[in-house]
């Protein structure tokens, strides 16, 4: 026999290598890069447009906007709320989709499994770079935000929504709220993405199928006649994220919302996972 | 069914018993095949194309899930137990696959990466010795989308390598190399075997085989139609004695007569399967009838005639 290695496992392997060279694949890859890139220049417009388009001095003009003149800070929080209804539902749906769906159509999954890699591993792999990446994107934002906003407005306290200030270290507080909040809803996103993913060999369908969902949600919110179902849907919590800029903080819309994505990455998570699990993996 | 089996059996690496797969649109693609894949052979899967020799090496592999019937792999059963017993074993099926916009040394240590057994310390090292062994040093940083078809299937077989193995379970590894990859797999199988590593290997290359592999399977749409070891398939029980001579019909009669099978006749020539008996015996008998023997040959059949014989003439492929 020549068998060098021992076999037995270590008792908590819990595969962080895998982990970290699904993560580094994901940062590798070009595309994911111009995603990032296209996802950080939100801001950067939003800035300079706000910049170019109020006069000096005209200041108190109240809103969201209008405070992005009193603090910088007020652009990472505009930015975070301008793109997560459709921006970065996209991010996630490009990624997501391709998980499961981009191996099998490589082929590289049948590799995968035989290393082996088990399935409720992967999926757990594939999930948790998912987590990764839902942060990474709603950082992104959030701290192009913050940099160009430092850079073209001035710093000092930040005035709520409420109209009640706020010490700038409060206000970075509140954001590092709304990235996490947003992310956990893009989590959501992400579980929806997973499940549909391990049921096809395409990954463009899959992209393109968990995109028309979360389009689909958007749409269905918007009908007033809907508002039955409203509630277990995931864009109807999205711009709960401002609730994060009001004073005294109010945490039910976040809660019902944060509830609501634990929901969904339980459900999804879990019918990807029965799927997976019994699949015959032909490609 | 002239399945061998010895006495007491040797200890097998793959054994399968009864196993069937059924794909969902009805075909029945793997019928009732019982697998033994001694410890320490060289196994040669035959088939002709959809004989169901991927679809078994998926099974193998946990990949796809059988309708029924039992696997082990080197006694582990499978699926189970998160396919402890994998980590022991080196694949490569229906050809390689691999991330195209990473390098092939990345493409190791990916794979490396995730294999719960195998230690970060010494990542690397492993990677670049699989590397050499398959002799792709020199294109190791070169992104596996512009590497040659021939690349790629040695890059396949630098995967399978990556680790010690208990088995290797190669899917036409000889696919698309140069006669000399071609060669080099031969030695490479050759040299694992000698290290007691058992090998599983498909492959249409019967030459290759006749060379490589100490035991044989044979499949046909679906099941198994032979498998035994390389000696009793080319045993006297397939050796074929040909006479010359003027009176052909009479040297047919007497092989008819001492009891030989699968006789044939054509001018000038008879022929048939020898059987259990001596081919002295044959001779005595011949000239004692007064046939005037010319010739005289005994011919061990070649492997190509032997699958021909088993899995039919037909150039078709059985949907
Ligand atoms: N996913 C699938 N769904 C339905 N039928 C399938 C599937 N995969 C394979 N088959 C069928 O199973 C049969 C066996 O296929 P398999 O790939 O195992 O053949 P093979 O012996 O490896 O052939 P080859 O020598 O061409 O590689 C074929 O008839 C094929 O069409
Ligand atoms: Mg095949």
């Amino acid at each position: 026999m020549s068998v060098a290695e021992p076999l037995t496992k270590p008792v908590l392997a819990v595969g962080g290598r895998f982990l970290l060279s699904e993560i580094g694949m994901q940062l590798r890859r070009r595309r994911n890069q111009l995603i990032l890139a296209v996802l950080a220049a939100v801001p950067v417009i939003i800035g300079i447009a706000v910049k170019l388009t109020t006069h000096d001095g005209a200041g108190a003009t109240g809103g969201l906007i209008g405070n992005i003149t009193n603090n910088g800070i007020f652009v990472a929080f505009t930015a975070l709320i301008v793109v997560i209804p459709i921006f970065l539902p996209m991010a996630v749906a490009v990624v997501a989709g391709e998980t499961v769906a981009g191996e099998a159509s490589l082929g590289t999954l049948r590799y995968l499994l035989a290393v082996p890699v088990g399935r409720t591993r992967l999926l757990l792999t594939k999930f948790a770079a998912m987590g990764f990446w839902c942060l990474l994107i709603t950082s992104v934002v959030a701290l192009a935000g913050v940099i160009i906003g430092v850079i073209l407005f001035p710093s000092a306290h930040v005035t709520l929504l409420s109209g009640t200030q706020a010490t700038l270290l409060g206000g970075v507080g509140r954001l590092v709220g709304m990235v996490l909040y947003a992310a956990l809803m893009m989590l959501a996103v992400a579980a929806i993405g997973l499940f549909i993913s391990t049921l096809t060999e395409v990954p463009i369908a899959a992209m393109a199928a968990t995109l028309t969902v979360a389009i689909v949600m958007q749409v269905l919110v918007a009908v007033p006649q809907l508002h039955a179902i409203h509630p277990w849907l995931i864009s109807d919590h999205l711009l709960n994220l401002a609730d994060l800029l009001r004073d005294p903080l109010r945490v039910s819309g976040l809660r019902d919302g944060a509830l609501l994505a634990v929901g969904y990455v339980v459900v999804f998570g879990s019918l990807a996972w029965a799927r997976f699990t019994t699949k015959d993996v032909t490609s | 069914m002239p399945t061998s089996r010895a006495s007491a059996e040797p200890p097998l690496a793959i054994s399968t018993d009864v196993l069937t797969k059924k794909f969902s649109g009805g075909q029945i693609a793997v019928n009732q095949v019982s697998l033994r894949v001694p410890v320490g052979s060289v196994f040669g899967f035959l088939g002709p194309n959809g004989s169901g020799k991927t679809t078994t090496i998926r099974m193998l592999l946990g990949l796809v899930f059988a309708t029924s019937g039992d696997i082990a792999v080197l006694g582990e059963p499978i699926p189970g137990r998160g396919g402890a017993a994998l980590s022991a074993v080196g694949a490569l099926v229906e050809g390689p696959a691999f991330h195209p916009y990473l390098s092939g040394q990345a493409n190791l240590r990916r794979l490396d990466a995730a294999d719960l057994t195998s230690s970060a310390r010494d990542s690397r090292a492993r990677v670049a010795t699989a590397l050499e062994r398959v002799g792709l040093t020199a294109a190791a940083g070169k992104r596996y989308r512009n590497y040659s078809l021939g690349m790629r299937q040695r890059l396949g077989i630098a995967a399978a390598l990556l680790r010690p193995r208990r088995l290797l379970i190669l899917d036409e590894p000889t696919n698309g190399l140069d006669p000399q990859g071609t060669r080099e797999v031969r030695h490479l199988v050759a040299e694992l075997a000698a290290d007691g590593t058992t090998v599983f290997v498909s492959s249409h290359l019967l030459s290759e085989v006749e060379h490589m592999c100490s035991h044989v399977g044979v499949m046909r749409t679906g099941s198994m139609v032979w498998q035994g070891s390389m000696r009793d398939l080319g045993s006297q029980q397939r050796v074929r004695v040909t006479v010359e001579s003027l009176d052909s019909p009479l040297a047919k009669s007497v092989l008819a007569d001492l009891g030989l099978s699968e006789i044939t006749e054509s001018d000038g020539q008879a022929s048939a399967v020898l059987g259990d008996r001596p081919p002295e015996q044959v001779v005595a008998a011949l000239v004692a009838a007064g046939v005037g023997v010319r010739g005289f040959s005994v011919a061990k059949p070649k492997l190509e005639d032997i699958f021909v014989q088993l899995t039919g003439e037909g150039f078709d492929v059985s949907g």
